[in-house]
This record gives C-alpha cells, sequence and structure tokens, in this order.
C-alpha cells in the first residue's frame, strides 16, 4: 500500500520536474501558461493522490484540498491569459 | 524516499524560480508566482507525511488560498491598473 503511494508521488515529482523545464524552454507567454497550469494540476492530483495511499486516515482533508485545487487552478490561469491577451504593448518590467 | 522526492520537487522550483527571476514582462513573473505556490501546496503535502502530523494540510490549504488570490489579483493589475 505505501508503495504504491510512493510510485504516485514519483509521477508527481515528474509531473512538476516536467512543467518546470517546460516554463523554461517555451517560447511564447500563451504556451509557457499552458505548460505552467495543467501539468501542475495533474501533479499535485498526483501527489495528493499518493498521500491518500500512504495515509488512508487523512483521506477527508486531501480530498478538499484536492477540490480546492482542481477548482481555483483553471480559474486563475484564465485571469492571467484574459490579462495578458489585454495587455497590449507588454511592459518590460 | 520522501527526502527524495522532496529534492526532486526543490530542482523543479529552483527551475522555475529561474524563470521568475529573468521573465521578460510581467505575465511570466505571474504564472511563475502561481506555478511556485502550487508546488509549495504539493511540498507541504509531502512534509506532513515527513512528520506524520496532518495540521501540514491545513496549512496547504491556505497557501494555496493565498496564492490563487495573489494570481487573481495580479491579472486584475495587468489588466486595468490599479
Amino acid at each position: 500500500m505505501i508503495y504504491i503511494g510512493y510510485i504516485f508521488i514519483f509521477l508527481g515529482a515528474m509531473a512538476f520536474t516536467v512543467s518546470a523545464i517546460g516554463l523554461l524552454r517555451m517560447p511564447d507567454i500563451y504556451t509557457r501558461l499552458h505548460v505552467g497550469t495543467k501539468s501542475t494540476t495533474i501533479g499535485t492530483i498526483l501527489v495528493i493522490v499518493g498521500a491518500m495511499f500512504i495515509e488512508p486516515s487523512w483521506a477527508f482533508k486531501l480530498f478538499l484540498l484536492a477540490i480546492f485545487i482542481l477548482i481555483t487552478n483553471p480559474l486563475s490561469s484564465s485571469v492571467i491569459a484574459r490579462a495578458s491577451r489585454k495587455d497590449k504593448d507588454g511592459e518590460q518590467l | 524516499m520522501l527526502t527524495f522526492f522532496t529534492t526532486i520537487l526543490l530542482v523543479a522550483m529552483f527551475l522555475t524560480l529561474i524563470r521568475f527571476l529573468k521573465g521578460p514582462t510581467l505575465s511570466d513573473r505571474v504564472i511563475a508566482f502561481d506555478v511556485m505556490s502550487i508546488m509549495s501546496v504539493s511540498l507541504l503535502v509531502i512534509l506532513s507525511l515527513y512528520f506524520e502530523q496532518s495540521f501540514y494540510l491545513d496549512i496547504a490549504l491556505v497557501f494555496g488560498l493565498i496564492g490563487f488570490l495573489g494570481a487573481t489579483i495580479f491579472g486584475r493589475y495587468i489588466e486595468k491598473g490599479i
């Protein structure tokens, strides 16, 4: 049971690493937004499922955390995408 | 085994920090900040397994809420200004 959880957490950490490498390599802001949101969502869900396998008595709090991530993560992605589309000149800071 | 996962996540957070430091526009930095806050939520879940105490999950929930609010407010600021 514990080793299944370790496998899930390892897959989640691999998804995070792929997300970070893609965030460095991608050329455009929309591709960066794509790679920075979707793969981190699946990474967090995999880590939380692995933690559910390791400690089954914390399942309710972990389920609540997974639902929260699953709601708020695409919402913030949508807000940032719309804002960077409206921001025409792309101010250099 | 859990320290190995923590090491992988810290390497990923360091790569994201490079994008945060050199991102050309403001939106890139906001994206990198959002990704780092979500990685921190996952790191807190692994930390709660490491110390075997469940109140780290409450901290993870509050941290996710604050990261989401920060990204949304910065998006609002990019779109309309102050």
